[in-house]
């Protein structure tokens, strides 16, 4: 076997930087989908619009690469006319949560069946380096020369506030839970959201004195924690990783096949 | 052949393999990933660290090397 019979091996190299986490993330998705078995023409990507949404160019499904922050808008249409599609939709931390911040929270709300990935950098990458809703405070952007004041969103706990029934964390240090953890959310009927810390060494890693990509990999392996671990219950400052939250709750595309029935009966 | 191959136009030199493999068994020569069979143990881990899918091990060769070991014990 191998990942290269679900990519488009024409556009490789990849244009992402050296280093830069996305590719990582892509790595892992592919060996997830072929550990499940799910045939190609089964899988659909909808991307946005950033470094993040190149990932749509790069794999050999349906694809859709759309505009900045409606790739869930765009993956609910594809969604509701072909329910039988597994759907997944990469977005960057500025496409997801500024952007297209409220797309995210009604996909959420709808509980929709997808796979919705944060690829979180805390950077927009591709428009030279400017902080996002996910920078936090106290970074250093192209529009935060004297350092950001802006505090983040917790993509995580914005997700659960807003009623996503599957929600995790993990990082690209991480290479094996975002495999298992993409796995789960796959297999969950409903909408999963799994955030990943990743780096953008080109500039988030370069303005903030992160070091290369393997000192920003470090970071992530260095301060982060397991939920439920010893570790995590000593030190309160490290970030929690694993499953938030997985819970049943009515799908969108059930309920409307159901709506569809009733109005065909009367 | 080994087990572990690097595809040279599609690694960007980051040292992500390198950093992480756990044997020590990957070094860079030219901004590229270089192998070494004699430290690996096919462990796989620098064909997920790899963002630029320049790595492929093949685990299958995991299992005669161990019997080869094996082999020489007895
Ligand atoms: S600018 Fe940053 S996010 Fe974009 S490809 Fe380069 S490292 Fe990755
Ligand atoms: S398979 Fe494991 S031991 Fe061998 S080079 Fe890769 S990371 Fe190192
Ligand atoms: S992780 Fe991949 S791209 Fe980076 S040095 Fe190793 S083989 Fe090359």
């Amino acid at each position: 076997m191998s990942v290269n019979n679900y990519i488009r091996e024409r556009f490789f190299p990849h244009l992402w930087c050296p280093g830069c986490g996305h590719g990582t993330i892509l790595n892992a998705l592919l060996r997830t989908v072929e550990s499940l078995g799910i045939d190609k023409s089964n899988m659909c990507m909808v991307s946005g619009i950033g470094c993040s949404a190149r990932i749509s160019g790069y794999v050999d499904f349906h694809s859709m690469h759309s505009m900045h922050g409606r790739a869930l808008a765009c993956a609910t249409g594809i969604k509701m006319i072909k329910p039988e599609l597994n759907v997944v939709v990469p977005m960057g931390d500025g496409d997801a949560m500024a952007i297209g911040g409220n797309h995210f929270i009604h996909a959420c709300r709808r509980n929709i069946d997808m796979v919705a990935i944060i690829m979180n950098n805390r950077i927009y990458g591709m428009t030279g380096g400017q902080y996002s809703p996910l920078s936090g405070s106290g970074i250093l952007a192209t529009t935060a020369p004297y350092r950001s004041i802006d505090r983040e969103f917790d993509a995580t706990q914005l997700a659960m506030g807003a009623g996503a029934t599957f929600v995790a964390r993990t990082t690209a240090f991480h290479v094996k839970e975002i495999g298992s953890l993409l796995k789960k959310a796959f297999e969950h009927k409903g909408f999963s959201v799994v955030e990943v810390l990743t780096q953008c060494p080109t500039y988030f890693g370069r303005k903030n004195k992160f070091g290369g990509p393997v000192q920003m990999l470090e970071w992530y392996r260095d301060n982060t924690a397991p939920l439920g671990s010893k570790k995590l219950e000593e030190n309160s400052d490290l970030i929690p990783r694993g499953v938030f939250r997985q819970v049943d709750a009515p799908e969108y595309c059930a309920e409307y096949a159901k709506i569809v029935e009733k109005a065909h009966k009367e | 052949m080994d087990p572990v191959s690097i595809r040279a136009q599609w690694c960007k030199g980051c040292g992500i393999c390198v950093a992480f493999c756990p044997k020590k068994a990957l070094r860079l020569e030219n901004e590229k990933a270089v192998h070494n069979p004699e430290l690996c143990i096919l462990c796989g881990m620098c064909e997920l660290y790899c963002p630029d899918l320049a790595v492929t091990v093949d685990k299958s060769q995991k299992k005669p090397q161990a019997t080869r070991e094996v082999a020489n014990e007895s």
